[in-house]
């Protein structure tokens, strides 16, 4: 990353011209690039990160009709989709459809808030996660937040807590070098903290902080990997510097990633789904959701129309 | 009114300046404010003045009349019944006995108060019991100390606790290090039940989650994350903590006794004079003040010097304590 070249700049249409047209269904004033549907938004031809598909694609987590409400207020109605390894799912949609909440609740974060509660299931290789102990869920399903938050201790510390059991102090340092190591660079950091890893790692600039989180929640050697709009407290740099890292590790585990950015769900993801108001309106690949969606809310959405 | 008029062109200067950074920009209209609210400017610079002006009087004179009279050998020479500042000793036992009320009651309210604070705010269940113990800490640290050592000689004059003070023809004294301790670790509590607990509450929800989502416990989180985290304010509680407990006199007249040495009790050396009477520095300086029985002034200056450099010091570590540790955002 040492003179990469500033990403372009890709704007969505802000005069509102062109969502009014796509909602009339009349031809888009702007040009768009040939094989796109009309309507696409104007970023639909940029580069992207996911050059193809990864080569092999597992399934890892099934949710089945899954409803959460916090009190009598439905935040998730009764969605199913399949999580898969090799794949980056990215949830896009308005703030409050429930696109948060959904991610949390794949590894019971919502059981913290009191007035959660749920209906349906979720099975990660087959078996329901209602029924496997939070603890031990959470550490095959972690997950990334959206302000970095290292613990208040040292890189290496922050990457071995996870490694020990609970509250030990055991194994020592020595034996955890190779596992904090590969967890590090998985994370894409290792070099750049190799020369001091007792520095204290809320000292590390943003950027490094969020792929400190990230080796963190690596580090239990997840099967998947929860992504809480992780790049919006990041500036432009770090922003691409984790893109890439997410499309990197997609062939190691299954990650879901929830975003505000419709243009970060397009260049890292494979499959998009779109929520609305806590339903699933549409899931599919990126290129199909962003260039042809099937669903008029879908459409009016990533063409800039409302949210 | 001088230092009005000063205030007032201090606020208002930085306006005429071209060159002042746009963050001052605020301050620098007060020339377009209402009078009302300049004159409210004015007033709220006298007051804060003043408070400063008073502070730093009494700090300075004690300071000025403390190195007058502190002397080395006061401080390693027992206080003896005389009539004169030369006859009557030094100030060794109280000083010792204000470090040994400080150390005997903060081993009781800190770890009861950490407890508390953690318990308070991270866990607080059932909500009912949280709410009860909050007023009562509340109410604790608005109780007055002299409450708490009547109470103490009600409890500790109890033939049950009679291995904790001289006993005399079966009647219990209810005067020690264990009863005065006892009793200051509740004026202590509340400053670090508060402190703990504001500490961990500021720590953001995210952090909590982050360490729960790979699959740590509550328990786990709270002692190797939320604890290190909060550690300034722990520091901080503790250390105001103290500065309460070395600061009280009613707790040490009432129930340590406030003689003029140590007086054990029973022959076990240690035991013997924690389960005795003794003083601090305190009621050092409330003996030997004008208006004490012992009158001699000089060397309740000479303590009273002591005992604010001890406070003062305390109030610097607290400072640092809290300007240290990072931040989320």
């Amino acid at each position: 990353m040492t003179n990469a070249s500033p990403p372009p700049v890709r704007r969505l249409p802000l005069d509102g011209t062109e969502a009014t047209v796509v909602a009339t269904g009349e031809q888009p004033t702007v040009a768009m690039p040939a094989g796109t549907a009309p309507g696409a938004p104007s970023f639909v031809s940029a580069p992207r990160r996911r050059i193809a598909s990864a080569p092999l694609a597992i399934d890892r987590m099934q949710v089945e009709q899954l409803s959460i409400a916090y009190g009598s207020k439905l935040a998730v109605r009764e969605v199913s989709l399949p999580i898969r390894q090799g794949e980056v799912l990215a949830l896009i949609g308005p703030s409050g459809c429930g696109k948060t909440t959904l991610l949390r609740s794949l590894n019971r974060l919502t059981e913290l808030t009191k007035t959660a509660s749920m209906k349906g299931r979720v099975l990660l290789d087959g078996e329901d996660i209602a029924t496997l102990e939070p603890t031990a869920l959470r550490r095959r399903v972690t997950m990334v937040f959206q302000q970095p938050n290292p613990f208040p201790m040292s890189v290496f510390d922050n990457v071995a807590y996870v490694l020990r059991e609970q509250a030990a102090r055991r194994p020592r340092r020595a034996a955890l070098q190779g596992a904090v190591r590969s967890a590090l660079e998985r994370a894409g950091l290792y070099d750049e903290v190799a020369g001091d890893l007792s520095h204290p790692a809320l000292r590390l600039s943003g950027g490094q902080q969020q792929r400190l989180c990230i080796a963190r929640a690596l580090a239990a050697d997840p099967e998947v990997l929860l992504l809480d709009e992780p790049c919006s407290a990041l500036d432009p740099q770090s922003t691409q510097v984790i893109e890439q890292l997410i499309v990197a590790l997609r062939e190691q585990v299954a990650i879901v990633i929830v975003t505000h950015n419709l243009q970060q769900a397009y260049r890292i993801a494979d499959r998009v789904a779109f929520m609305y108001l806590g339903e699933m309106v549409e899931l599919g690949p990126a290129e199909q959701v962003f260039g042809a969606p099937r669903e008029a809310r879908t459409k009016e959405y990533v063409s800039g129309g409302f949210g | 009114m001088s230092d009005v008029a000063r205030s007032s062109a201090l606020a208002t200067s930085g306006g005429r300046n071209p060159g002042s950074a746009p963050r001052r920009s605020a301050r620098d209209s007060s020339a377009s404010w209402r009078w009302s609210d300049r004159v409210g400017l004015a007033f709220a610079w006298l007051l804060g003045l003043l408070f400063l002006a008073a502070t730093a009087a009494i700090v300075l004179y004690m300071m000025v009349q403390g190195i007058r009279f502190v002397r080395p050998e006061l401080f390693v020479t027992s206080p003896a019944a005389g009539v004169s500042e030369a006859a009557s000793g030094g100030f060794l036992d109280p000083l010792l006995g204000t470090v040994i009320v400080a150390v005997m009651a903060m081993a009781i309210a800190f770890p009861l108060g950490l407890a508390i604070g953690v318990w308070l705010s991270e866990f607080g269940n059932p909500s009912w019991l949280a709410r009860v113990t909050e007023s009562t800490i509340e109410m604790l640290a608005g109780s007055p100390s002299i409450v708490f050592a009547l109470f103490g000689t009600l409890i500790f004059e109890q033939g049950a606790l009679a291995f904790l003070s001289r006993t005399n023809d079966g009647v219990v004294y209810g005067r020690s290090f264990f009863a005065a301790a006892a009793m200051l670790s509740l004026i202590a509590l509340p400053l670090i039940v508060a402190n703990v607990r504001e500490g961990l509450q500021a720590i953001p929800g995210h952090v909590r989650e982050a360490s729960y989502a790979v699959g740590k416990t509550r328990i786990t989180t709270t002692r190797r994350v939320l604890l290190p985290a909060a550690r300034p304010s722990v520091v901080t509680g503790a250390m105001l903590g103290v500065g309460r407990i070395i600061g009280d006199t009613a707790i040490i007249v009432i129930l340590l006794g406030a003689t003029l040495r140590f007086t054990s009790a029973g022959d076990v050396p240690l035991l013997g004079t924690l389960k005795g009477t003794g003083s601090t520095l305190t009621t050092f300086v409330y003996a030997n003040a004008p208006t004490g029985d012992v009158n001699q002034p000089h060397k309740a200056f000479a303590a009273g010097f002591v005992l604010l450099s001890m406070v003062l010091l305390l109030n610097f570590a607290v400072d640092v304590a809290a300007r240290r540790g990072r931040r989320w955002r």
